[in-house]
């Protein structure tokens, strides 16, 4: 029997649907398993039931084993989508970084909704002023971008910006065998190769203007630690994963670029910027060349961790 | 099973409807990108009084990065979009440059631009095979349990297995060189992160030379299976009489989907010329009560905003067909006798909503040659791809072609390099007049004397799905 699955997105981009296409061929194979009752981006189920009987207060998503949630809950819509899935499905999966930690769109947490409405709809350079929309069509805007396990019971959290299809089609897996996912708790630095001396000389951040000192002729494992360097790199406090299940090396350290700590915390309830300041002062590196803390917080500002005007140093 | 709700006005999610008149909700409009639903209010016969898209969410991005270092924006505008992110990364980055004064190396540009051109392949792929081919290979009517992707690898499983391997095949080409492929990171304010190896470009060259021969299948395939046989009532789904807005090269009019100049075409074929700089005074945007998007106009036409299909007033549209319809001709030669071929069939500028996935096939072909191009040109592994920059006040406006139109990004610095204020206007935004005016043409066209059948609603749904919102 195949397993029953439901999926939805909430205040997301569908980049963690994207992640589950680019399963590629693993995909055509977990397929035959799985048995799609909603899932609006491949399928036309529809919230309401059949024409004429449902309620428009109580929409419904077909019974499931699981259900895929990806983005945090922004809005009023959101509320009763994620409402609804949890009364839908046995197993909940929070996937991708939103829907475990709020992800960029929590960055909104640093600002109240009437200054976003006010700038979107009256001082907006290329807008005629309009007051903001408020049709009673429109889903209330909540107060700030919740992480979804504020709002609904998760059962699976599945971390990532997005999360690595290697991740998925582990967790898919482990589902159809009935066990527990093997999911990596390290943190990025774990499964980065790059050359690291230990303390030292840096003693302050600073800004990524220019690129990586790397011989692109040369692997990753003869580069030096980008955070050695000096860039802002979130690899100590950012959950790993995206090296995949396979031994590749971190997807922006492959970039030459310095980890922006797109999986959120290494522990669940961790605080990336809490745990960054400690990182860098018992490396005496100044925790004021941070030129702006809330993008350390970037991904994972939900929970309450950003809050306004908390912003900057 | 119809997959609709009827309701009355005084329920919510409802609008606009008089006491006893039918609404009609299509909610959530699937196989698109994001959220939106479709009301269709009927009027006491039962025939299309009113129809609306409603834009459901609004995530405040270009309020958020407001107080953030600006060269740190490029890799968090990416998440608006999970299946355009390097559009978003590459126009965010030329807003940045242009705060900072950054003039970019040759490498540098060479490679933003292979970068962004690949991922349009993957994108059209993504849309044509996995969004909406189902209505074609399943039809408009099969039941909803089938009419998906899913129904296709079944109904088809060879074409489906060759489809997902390529788009598989093309994401892992960016992937392997770039790190990232979904939320991008390596185009930086200066230019690029890395350079490209010979062995790489190598490999990509012969790999790029296999997407090659797919497009040409894939447009081959198209034009048999698909396009021979759309029906009169199909082809003129969602049909209005528009404008239309799109870059091209400002030496010879061509397509191109990285930079050049934007070009505003009227319904009636004549045209006018503009920098991305300018775009505040050529484009505006209207606010409705009913949806949280906004809706672009031609501001320049200087006769306001209006969806009245009898009588639009400064409506154009963007994406596949716009630009096959703007530009003058394609530098590469096989997209080039297939634009001949379209244009010889369709005229300039053809209008058939439907055409939006003719052209999309069209431009992958383009994206595919353009790709290969690029990787012939040894240059490109120049090892020089990154200008330092320095944080400083100024103002930047990046343009971009995005797989769903002309993507702007607006910024401006304080002394910092920080944030101060940023306004954005992304490629499915400028559609959204347009749609609602399709919607309106396709529901009337569908649905009749209180007859209401879930085909119907599709088809109206397929009015939506040619611009790949």
């Amino acid at each position: 029997m195949p397993v029953k699955v439901a999926s939805e997105w909430l205040n997301s981009c569908s980049g963690c649907e994207v992640a589950i296409l680019n399963l590629g061929e693993t995909l055509l194979t977990v397929l035959p398993h799985l048995e799609f009752v909603h899932i609006p981006v491949l399928m036309d189920h529809k919230y309401f039931g059949q024409r004429g009987e449902g309620d428009l207060h109580h929409l419904e998503i077909p019974q499931a084993t699981v259900g895929l949630i990806s983005g945090g809950i922004r809005n009023q819509e959101h509320l009763e989508v994620a409402q609804a899935m949890r009364r839908s499905c046995e197993i909940i999966i929070a996937l991708g970084t939103c829907a475990t930690h709020g992800g960029i769109p929590a960055l909104m947490n640093l600002f109240d909704n009437p200054a976003l409405l006010e700038r979107y709809y009256r001082t907006s350079e290329s807008t005629d002023p309009h007051d903001p929309p408020a049709d009673a069509v429109l889903p209330p805007i909540l107060d700030r971008t919740y992480a979804l396990d504020e709002k609904i019971q998760v059962d699976i959290y599945l971390q990532g910006c997005p999360p690595h299809p290697d991740l998925i089609a582990e967790a898919l897996t482990a589902l159809l065998e009935g066990r527990e996912p093997r999911l990596p708790d390290k943190s990025v630095c774990d499964t980065c190769p790059t050359i690291r001396l230990g303390k030292g000389k840096l003693k302050k951040l600073h800004r990524f203007t220019h690129n990586a000192h790397y011989d692109p002729a040369k692997p990753l494992s003869e580069m030096h630690c980008l955070l050695e360097q000096g860039f802002q790199c979130l690899g100590p406090v950012t959950r790993a994963g995206c090296a995949g299940l396979s031994g590749e090396a971190p997807q922006c350290i492959r970039a030459r670029v310095p980890c922006q700590g797109c999986y959120g915390p290494v522990r669940k309830d961790g605080n990336q910027l809490l745990d960054y300041l400690n990182a860098l002062a018992s490396n005496r590196i100044d925790v004021h060349s941070i030129t702006d803390r809330a993008t350390v917080l970037e991904f994972s500002g939900a929970h309450g961790l950003l809050k306004r005007r908390a912003a900057g140093k | 099973m119809a997959q609709t709700i009827e309701a009355t006005a005084d329920q919510a999610f409802t609008h606009g409807a008089g006491s006893g008149r039918r609404v009609i909700n299509i909610q959530p409009i699937t196989r698109i990108e994001g959220h939106a639903r479709i009301a269709i209010v009927l009027d006491d016969e039962g025939n299309v009084a009113d129809t609306r898209l409603n834009i459901m969410a609004l995530r405040g991005f270009e309020k958020f990065i407001e107080g953030r270092p600006a060269e740190e924006v490029p890799r968090i505008v990416n998440r608006i979009c999970g299946i355009c992110p390097w559009m978003h990364h590459t126009a965010s980055n030329k807003a940045v440059d242009g705060c900072f004064g950054a003039k970019i190396p040759p490498a540098g540009k060479k490679l933003r631009e292979l970068m962004l051109v690949m991922a349009q392949i993957n994108d059209k792929i993504l849309h044509f095979f996995f969004l909406a081919a189902p209505d074609f290979v399943l039809g408009p009517g099969a039941d909803y349990s089938v009419r998906n992707v899913l129904g296709v690898v079944k109904a088809a499983p060879e074409l489906a297995a060759r489809v997902v391997k390529m788009r598989q095949a093309g994401q892992m080409m960016i992937e392997k060189f770039a790190g990232k492929v979904i939320h991008p990171v390596a185009v930086v304010p200066g230019g690029f992160s890395k350079p490209m190896t010979e062995a790489e470009r190598q490999e990509l060259l012969e790999k790029s030379r296999e997407q090659l021969d797919f497009a040409i299948f894939c447009l081959n395939w198209a034009k048999k299976n698909v396009f021979a046989h759309l029906d009169d009532a199909t082809v003129r789904l969602g049909e209005i009489t528009t404008g239309f807005l799109g870059t091209v090269d400002p030496t010879d009019g061509s397509l191109n989907f990285f930079e050049g100049v934007l070009r505003l075409m009227r319904p009636d074929g004549s045209y006018q010329d503009f920098s991305h700089l300018e775009y505040a005074y050529y484009l505006g945007e209207h606010v409705e009560d009913w949806a949280y998007s906004k809706f672009p106009y031609a501001r320049v036409w200087g006769e306001g905003f209006s969806m009245d299909p009898e009588n639009p007033k400064g409506i154009y549209r963007v994406n596949t067909l716009a630009r096959l319809n703007v530009c003058d001709k394609i530098s590469t030669p096989l997209a080039q006798a297939e634009l001949e071929e379209f244009r010889s069939r369709f005229g300039r500028p053809a209008q058939s909503t439907m055409l939006y996935h003719w052209a999309r096939l069209i431009e992958l072909l383009y994206a595919c040659e353009k790709v290969v191009e690029h990787l012939e040109d040894p240059e490109i592994t120049d090892p020089h791809v990154r200008n330092p920059v320095e944080p400083k006040a100024g103002r930047g406006v990046g343009c971009v072609e995005a797989p769903r139109g002309t993507l702007i990004h607006d910024y401006s610095t304080d002394k910092n390099g920080l944030i101060t204020r940023a306004n954005l206007i992304v490629g499915t935004t400028h559609n959204v007049a347009p749609m609602n005016m399709s919607i309106r043409q396709a529901a009337q066209s569908v649905i009749r004397h209180g007859v209401v059948t879930e085909e119907a609603l599709n088809r109206v749904e397929m009015a939506v799905r040619c611009y790949d919102p």
